[in-house]
């Protein structure tokens, strides 16, 4: 098992920064290509909401981030300090076109709402948690990795 | 890659587009730059726009946040928003969040400019 952890100031440029390290550290450990794509894309979500929600609320605490590479997959986990999810939107269309009011234009009107972040996630990986918790909200996420086809269940997890 | 933006003029069927290039990564960081550009360009009288995003590398929701803002303002003025893109990676996220719905897109910048609604 290997094990990376980030501590993220609630900055936007560290989102990337997240997305950069998550890359590196699943192509470390053999995740496939269109699978790359998904996890970049989805841990950029997880963090974008982390630190947004952080931003939003003045919450100062670090973003946590793992990337955990071991029997159980590749698991990536973003856990936020801030207020407790809500539902998610029956139609994720509807809560970005709905998100903003033209005639109170200001830099807020263009962010899409945090659960609009994780409804799109969700929609992209196949195995994704979210866990409300009284801190916080803990997101995540595992995707296959090729040893995985060498145990139980290996066609669960084959990379054809 | 940082985000990088570029504009010109081509002449549609209907009147002038303006196309917007965009090359890079939409992030929440990057975001508020191609947001700043496209208010600019409904500032300035100009509601027919084409968002080429063939050099686009990566798309967040918030990238696709500010679209959909770009898009009601140009909807405020009769206007219209197209997007250029073939790249799978991005469209699965349009299709994912439904978005497809909501945008007009096409395969390239002379299919986009001679659309007529």
């Amino acid at each position: 098992m290997a094990v990376v952890e980030l501590l993220l100031s609630p900055l936007a440029s560290h989102v990337r920064t997240a997305r950069l390290v998550s890359v590196t550290a699943a192509r470390r450990a053999g995740l496939q290509d269109d699978l790359v794509d998904e996890l970049r894309l989805a841990v950029g979500e997880a963090c974008s909401r982390a630190v947004g929600l952080h931003t939003r609320h003045g919450i100062e605490a670090l973003v946590r981030v793992r990337i955990e590479d071991g029997t159980a997959g590749l698991v990536v986990s973003v856990a936020d300090s801030g207020p407790p999810v809500g539902p998610m939107p029956d139609d994720v269309s509807a809560g970005i076109v709905d998100g903003g009011d033209l005639e109170v234009a200001d830099a807020a009107d263009d962010l899409v709402d945090p659960d609009v972040a994780l409804a799109l996630l969700i929609g992209l990986v196949d195995s994704a948690t979210v866990e409300p918790g009284s801190a916080g909200t803990t997101v995540t996420m595992r995707w296959p990795l090729p040893h995985d086809a060498q145990g139980p269940g290996a066609t669960q997890f084959s990379r054809d | 890659m940082d985000l990088s933006l570029s504009t010109r003029s081509e002449d549609g069927p209907e009147g002038p587009r303006t196309v917007v290039v965009v090359g890079g990564e939409i992030d929440v960081y990057t975001a508020p730059k191609l947001r700043e550009q496209l208010i600019d360009l409904v500032s300035s009288g100009q509601y027919f726009l084409v968002v080429d995003m063939e050099g686009v590398e990566f798309l967040d929701s918030t990238g696709l946040g500010v679209l959909v803002g770009g898009l009601k303002r140009v909807r405020a003025h009769e206007g219209s928003l197209r997007l250029v893109c073939t790249q799978e990676r991005i469209l699965k996220i349009f299709r994912i969040t439904g978005l497809t719905k909501v945008f007009p897109i096409h395969t390239s910048v002379e299919e986009a400019v001679a659309a007529t609604d």
